[in-house]
């Protein structure tokens, strides 16, 4: 077994209201210095050692991130 | 009887509490998120909404209002505090009551009439309930599911704070099937329901919903 | 970066420009030039095509909709403050309020993006009422989709629900009717049709237009990203051919995201702005962004205007001015303010967070200036942009088929023997076109704002107005596309029927009109015929009711290859009722002891019915007859039955005949009936005859009510009673269908599809 990352993103050029909020809120609360926020998903996979990476990316792509406003990443990470 | 209503930016019922409280002989003064100042009033209407779009997670920023450092200051001196739907919570995030609220277990918005059954008529918004009367009122959230741990909920079916438990199948997956609580004194409730939305058969399911600010007015005069 | 400037242009006056890429015709191109006197720059030339698009000029079908203005009568325009032209329609309903309302298709951006397809929809029409300086009141949405049962209808329609609900929700606005159909032409078309309506004080309406010289351009809401300039980036990729951002944006979708949250707060923003009497005219920005709103409100006011094009707030880097100002990102609004208003107007904005930008001026003349950085980047007269776009006389002609579908009776299908009637009933009941929506509604917020006193499934929406007086307003939208594709003139008048028959059904006065008009390509004559045929028939149909259509939009080109979808006016009735105490509900039983009549009559109509659809998958034949006289009286007898508390409760005739809205009834109300019917008995259960309405009337009233209906001439007869003991639909010598069965037949259908 290993596990597996995908994180998934709003693209650049797609407005992201959730970031957007945070990245509002913060100097409010008093942190100031961060100029962007974006927020995205994270998912962590516990995969069979025979399953590939075309396999994952099929899974991303068609699955996971909606590929019209979405990029994703899937990485192996020690498990 | 002034009882305030804070509006935050995206709070969308606001409108209707202040109605509530109209249609209960009180008179509703309307708080603003960004001012630190709750206008004398006896008691407070964090209503429903999306306050601050609720993206990051439903009340999380706006527990960090300015309005909201002078509402957790009143309470713990005993003011009441109603918390309806995305204001339930913001009082969680507040954590002037207990536990959190997650998505439905269905993952849809639902909006739907739901039965009630109130199982404390002690707090400072239920005393014109019977024990165990069952009453009507729409539901409508995204994120009704309450949470907590073990021990939180052993505390809270101990001392009997919770406040209204849902008849019936179980619309959002909340543990124990609750839809409202109280704090340990009883004077800050905070519930998913809507009872706001069910104080005219004209415009709700029932009147039903009324007898909550009913129950602030006499509480306030008593006291 | 370089920036195609007027200078530029009048310097390279031959250099190639991607005209044909952005749409525009040969023709189209040659009268820029002409207009112009050079060739238009980059800007200009993204201005005027997306301006000059089917979207936005309505040159298709601007000969025919002149139609609906020649034939409004002035009695019929007598309430009207605002019509055709206008954002929205706005009707005068009486102790000072206006009602605005409007819908608007966003067909096609929700089949790629469902869910973001559906809340920009909402988050479009919502700024079109705010603009006319109304609060939004209430949203409802006529929604298309393929075979319940197709796969790709599992992905676009929860997408798109979903959509509808997460926005409408999260803005406040409850949301109170609307359609949910079915059918295989949709399938790769859905088609997603928002309706707003909104109120304010007579006084208080705003029309957008940009006058006084001096006054101050604000551009407010959202800041100005790559939304939905998929189009517009082949001039990108002209204009920086060897750049690779460029290249990487060509293919960027035409997928705009929606933030329902700015929205909210652009509403309250603009609702303190309007209360603070500080705007002189607003535009709303949808569809072609800062082009229609710079473009519109300039040729709308009495001077020029000067627009900083560099000051627009941007939320992605390098834009180029045409890019800017074709930029479809939502939850903008753009005002004209005079200078002396404009701190008050700042500090307004500061108040709720919604970042405000001055980017112009109103000026002498009459000329629309952009420019970049000093440079001017478009000069040009407003009017050649907003409204003297091209105009097309399209060929028309009556398909070659419509003879053979019409000579297609129903007569030659085989009708269910009568021990198959009982099952009929409930198998039609959860047919998918007739089965309960609830799965759909139960996703909307129908509560908030605490003027909803109807909402689905009642026959019409329902909200109070005026808290004091309980003066409200009813709505309906309606359309069976099966009826318009067997008679596109008859089908739309029996769209108008049916919307105006709901409207009466809850006890409200219809008044006025408004329509969403969902074809397929203008440039095939059959589809041209089509929409001829249907806004005739719509106008027509109005002068006969005497409600004027207020406004209205068009969608074309919604086909898959050369295959259109079924012909499908959406038509929205708005009624007023003067005190929203006297609605009449759907659900019988609310009284103690009911009589159930039937209002009009029934004949064997099937063309294009529910049942020749669901049972033989046949569609042919002609639609059902129309008669609008019958509707006008029906009407008023419903109104008339409500005003004087006759009758309990009420629904129309539709889609599957007497027996869909007995179950219906029945279900609503928690109550069994027993029914008792002459003739054939399938006729009377399944025929659609039209100018029919099911009404449960008190016992104590009957004979009052009997009597105004014979004394007015309008047809009645006693069909039943409803049992407050039985928990059964019981059909006379058919036997007796248990609720709970008929409750899990309607209700368990879009569950099973979509959970």
């Amino acid at each position: 077994m290993a596990r597996v990352v995908v994180d998934v993103m709003p693209k650049p050029e797609i407005l992201d209201p959730q970031g957007q909020a945070v990245a509002n809120a913060l100097p409010r609360l008093g942190f100031d210095g961060i100029t962007s926020v974006r927020q995205g998903k994270h998912f962590e996979l516990e995969v069979a050692d025979d399953v590939d990476d075309a396999t994952l990316a099929k899974i991303a792509e068609t699955f996971l991130a909606n590929p019209v406003i979405e990029d994703w990443v899937v990485r192996r990470v020690e498990a | 009887m002034r009882v305030g209503v804070i509006t935050f930016p995206g709070t969308l019922d606001d409108v209707d509490a202040e109605r509530a409280v109209r249609y209960a002989g009180g008179e509703a003064v309307k708080l603003w998120h960004a001012d630190h100042d709750l206008k004398d009033v006896d008691a407070v209407i964090v209503p429903g909404g999306f306050s601050y779009g609720d993206y990051l997670r439903c009340g999380a920023i706006a527990r960090f209002a300015p309005v909201m450092q002078e509402v957790v200051d009143a309470a713990k001196k005993g003011m009441p505090v109603l918390g309806i739907c995305n204001g339930f919570q913001i009082l969680c995030e507040a954590h002037l009551l207990p536990g959190a609220l997650i998505r439905n277990h269905k993952l849809h918005f639902v909006c739907r009439d739901q039965w009630l059954k109130v199982e404390n008529n002690a707090t400072a918004w239920t005393t014109r309930y019977d024990q165990g009367a069952e009453i009507l009122v729409p539901l409508k959230s995204g994120e009704g599911g309450y949470q907590a741990d073990q021990s939180t909920l052993d505390e809270l079916e101990g001392e009997g704070r919770v406040v209204f438990r849902y008849v019936g199948e179980n619309p959002n997956g909340s543990r124990n099937n609750i839809a409202g609580i109280t704090s340990a004194n009883g004077r800050v409730v905070g519930l998913m329901p809507h009872p706001e939305h069910a104080i005219d058969a004209l415009t709700g399911p029932t009147d039903d919903g009324l007898g909550m600010f009913l129950s602030l007015v006499d509480s306030v005069v008593k006291a | 970066m370089t920036v195609d400037t007027v200078k530029n242009a009048e310097n390279t006056p031959d250099q190639e420009q991607p005209y044909k890429e952005l749409g525009l015709k040969d023709d189209e191109y040659a009268r820029i030039k002409e207009i112009l006197g050079r060739r238009p720059t980059d800007a200009e030339l993204a201005m005027y095509s997306v301006m000059w698009s089917e979207h936005c000029s309505y040159k298709s079908s601007k000969v025919h909709l002149k139609y609906f203005s020649d034939t409004t009568t002035d009695e019929m325009r007598a309430k009207m403050l605002a019509g055709i032209g206008e954002n929205a329609g706005v009707v005068d309903i009486g102790d000072g309020w206006a009602i605005t309302f409007k819908a608007e298709s966003h067909n096609h951006p929700s089949y790629v993006e469902p869910y973001q397809g559906a809340a920009t929809g909402v988050g479009g029409i919502v700024r079109d009422i705010l603009a006319m300086g109304a609060r939004p009141l209430a949203v409802m949405d006529p929604l298309r989709f393929g075979p319940a049962d197709a796969p790709d209808t599992r992905r676009v329609l929860p997408g798109i629900v979903a959509g509808v609900g997460g926005y409408g929700n999260c803005l406040g606005l409850p949301n109170i009717g609307g359609e949910v159909v079915f059918d295989a032409t949709y399938a790769g078309n859905p088609l997603v049709n928002a309706l707003c309506v909104g109120a304010m004080r007579v006084e208080d309406l705003h029309l957008a237009h940009a006058s006084g010289t001096g006054n101050k351009v604000i551009l407010f809401g959202a800041r100005t990203g790559l939304d939905g300039i998929g189009g517009v980036s082949v001039l990108a990729s002209e204009t920086f051919d060897d750049s690779a951002g460029a290249g990487k944006r060509k293919k960027l979708p035409s997928v705009q995201v929606g933030d329902p949250f700015t929205e909210k707060v652009l509403i309250e923003c603009c609702l303190e702005l309007f209360a603070q009497r500080i705007v002189v005219g607003i535009q709303d920005l949808g569809g072609a962004g800062l082009a229609c709103a710079t473009s519109e409100l300039a040729s709308a006011g009495d001077g020029g205007m000067h627009v900083y094009l560099d000051r627009v707030p941007l939320r992605a880097t390098g834009m180029t001015p045409a890019e800017i100002l074709s930029s479809e990102s939502q939850e903008r609004m753009c005002a004209v303010v005079r200078p002396e208003d404009l701190d008050a107007f700042m500090a307004v904005c500061r108040k709720w967070d919604v970042i405000a930008t001055e980017i112009g001026e109103v000026t002498e003349g009459d000329r629309l200036v952009i420019t970049w950085h000093d440079e001017v980047v478009l000069d040009v007269p407003p009017r050649t942009v907003a409204h003297e776009g091209p105009v097309y006389n399209r060929p028309i002609e009556r398909p070659a088929d419509q003879d053979a579908l019409q000579a297609d009776t129903p007569d030659r299908l085989p009708k269910p023997a009568r021990d198959e009637l009982l099952d009929l009933v409930k198998t039609m009941a959860a047919s998918p076109n007739l089965a309960s929506k609830r799965w759909v509604t139960q996703q909307y917020d129908r509560y908030v704002r605490g003027g909803t006193v109807l909402a689905q499934p009642a026959d019409s929406g329902m909200i109070r107005i005026d808290e004091s007086t309980h003066r409200g307003v009813a709505l309906s939208t309606d359309c069976n596309g099966r009826y318009t594709k067997l008679d596109p003139y008859a089908g739309a008048q029996l769209a108008l029927a049916e919307a105006y028959r709901n409207v009466a059904t809850t006890g409200a006065t219809p008044v006025a009109v408004t329509n969403c008009l969902n074809f397929g390509s203008p440039e095939d004559p059959a589809v041209m015929w089509q929409f001829e045929r249907a806004v005739k028939g719509l106008a027509d149909g109005c002068v006969a009711l005497g409600i004027p259509v207020t406004g209205g939009n068009v969608s074309f080109y919604n086909q898959t290859g050369s295959t259109a979808i079924l012909p499908t006016p959406v038509v929205g009735v708005l009624g007023v009722i003067d005190d929203v105490r006297r609605r009449i509900p759907t659900g019988i039983g609310a009284e103690a002891g009911e009589t159930l009549l039937l209002l009009g009559e029934t004949r064997a109509e099937f063309g294009g019915s529910e049942w020749a659809h669901v049972v033989h998958g046949h569609l042919g034949g002609l639609p059902p007859e129309v008669d609008l006289a019958r509707e006008k009286l029906l009407g008023e007898v419903l109104v008339a039955g409500s005003r004087d508390g006759m009758l309990s409760a009420a629904h129309d005739l539709s889609d599957g005949g007497l027996a869909q809205a007995l179950v219906e009834t029945c279900l609503i109300g928690e109550v069994g009936a027993r029914v008792f019917l002459e003739g054939d008995l399938f006729t009377e259960l399944f025929s659609e005859s039209t100018a029919r309405v099911l009404v449960a009337v008190p016992r104590t009233e009957e004979l009052r009510f009997t009597d105004m209906c014979t004394a007015r001439g309008l047809p009645w007869r006693k069909v039943g009673v409803v049992d407050p003991e039985s928990d059964a639909l019981e059909i006379q010598e058919l036997g007796s269908l248990p609720l709970a069965e008929l409750r899990e037949a309607w209700e368990g259908t879009l569950p099973a599809l979509f959970d």
